[in-house]
């Protein structure tokens, strides 16, 4: 019985925290402005949809990434698909949830065009140094 | 003996411990958050030790389990310190420290004691089952404590970007951890299923905390009511 307890109050922890977690890495990238090129590959210029998400991240692996994005992104993409659970389950029932789904899931592409823009600006350094060398 | 993936879960776990430590080095923050680096100096030591161990006696050895439990119990005491360590930083406006510190010791004496109490009752090896019983019971006390931490936050309007990630990170560590726990508590036959669950959990904290402390500013602030949940 108290195992039960435990583990149902630390599932609802676990997803209070890590929505929390994602929006914190999402909030440092939303104040930031896109470059007209990552606008123009991405479509986005300055709010983005849920629809943008697979097609950003679809343009993002074909740029080499540096480590320490890997994991942000992770993250996001592991928050993105929660969102699509819940808005294809208990948003159905409730709109106001709805629309907080779909303003994360723009915020979560919006991230993705952030990490992007990242992405292209570390594969131009790389260029840079073998150019060099 | 340890597989492939065994092999590869250790290493990525050790490597991003001793990244914590680089990367707070590299940013002069290892003073700051002495607690924390503490923590994963102490997390390097102990992986290393259990490594040895292992080769040493082999993974079902009685050695093995010994040194895995009481090493677990001492790791979670730190991290038990460092949680505290941002409660002094998140209050330390306030010179509340000295309350704080005496609350926490407080707290894990009566979590010690609670653990004693349970496995007194049923126990011969008695040793063995506290230390594993006040790892128990101390992570799901980090889980509320960080919590509340989390509530003190929203509450005091704590801005530092740097500070929220470290305390939420803690957070879905615990809750993770707590979760698996309760678990293995119901179905003990889903343990051995679980066996990559746990460390792959305890490569996330590292991660996380890594990934703040190099990327995220010291002077980086954000508005925590955006981050919760249920908007305030």
């Amino acid at each position: 019985m108290m195992a039960a307890i435990i583990l149902v109050c630390s599932i609802i922890l676990l997803l209070q925290f890590f929505v929390s977690y994602c929006r914190s890495l999402i909030a440092a990238s939303s104040k930031r402005a896109l470059s007209p090129e990552v606008q123009d590959v991405t479509g986005i210029s300055k709010t983005a949809t849920g629809e943008d998400f697979a097609r950003v991240m679809q343009i993002l692996q074909l740029c080499p990434e540096p480590p320490e994005d890997r994991k942000s992104i992770r993250a996001i993409g592991a928050y993105f698909r929660l969102l699509n659970l819940l808005r294809s389950t208990v948003a159905r029932m409730a709109p106001s949830m709805r629309t907080w789904t779909d303003s994360e899931r723009g915020h979560c592409a919006y991230f993705a065009a952030v990490a992007l823009e990242r992405r292209i600006s570390f594969s131009r350094d790389m260029l840079a140094q073998q150019m060099d060398s | 003996m340890l597989g492939p993936t065994d092999w590869v879960i250790w290493i990525l776990a050790t490597i991003f411990e001793a990244a914590v430590v680089v990367c707070s080095l590299r940013r002069q923050a290892f003073r700051r958050y002495f607690f924390l680096n503490l923590f994963m100096l102490l997390t390097v030591l102990v992986s290393l030790g259990r490594f040895r161990v292992l080769m040493h006696y082999g993974r079902s050895s009685i050695e093995y389990r010994y040194f895995y439990f009481y090493s677990d119990a001492l790791l979670v005491i730190l991290l038990y310190f460092a949680l505290i360590s941002l409660y002094s930083r998140v209050f330390e406006e306030m010179r509340v420290e000295r309350y704080v510190r005496f609350g926490a010791v407080l707290l894990l004496g009566g979590t010690a004691w609670f653990s004693y109490a349970v496995v007194s009752q049923s126990s011969s090896r008695m040793l063995t089952h506290f230390a594993f019983e006040l790892s128990q019971n101390l992570y799901f006390v980090g889980l509320v404590l960080t919590y509340a931490l989390w509530g003190a936050i929203l509450k005091l309007r704590e801005t530092r970007a740097l500070l929220v990630q470290l305390v939420l990170s803690l957070g879905v560590y615990f809750s993770a951890y707590a979760a698996s726990y309760a678990i293995s508590n119901l179905h003990p036959d889903l343990f051995s299923h679980m066996v990559y669950l746990f460390p792959i959990i305890g490569c996330l904290l590292p991660l996380a905390w890594a990934y703040a402390i190099w990327r995220v500013p010291e002077e980086a602030r954000l508005a925590p009511s955006r981050l919760a949940v249920i908007p305030r």
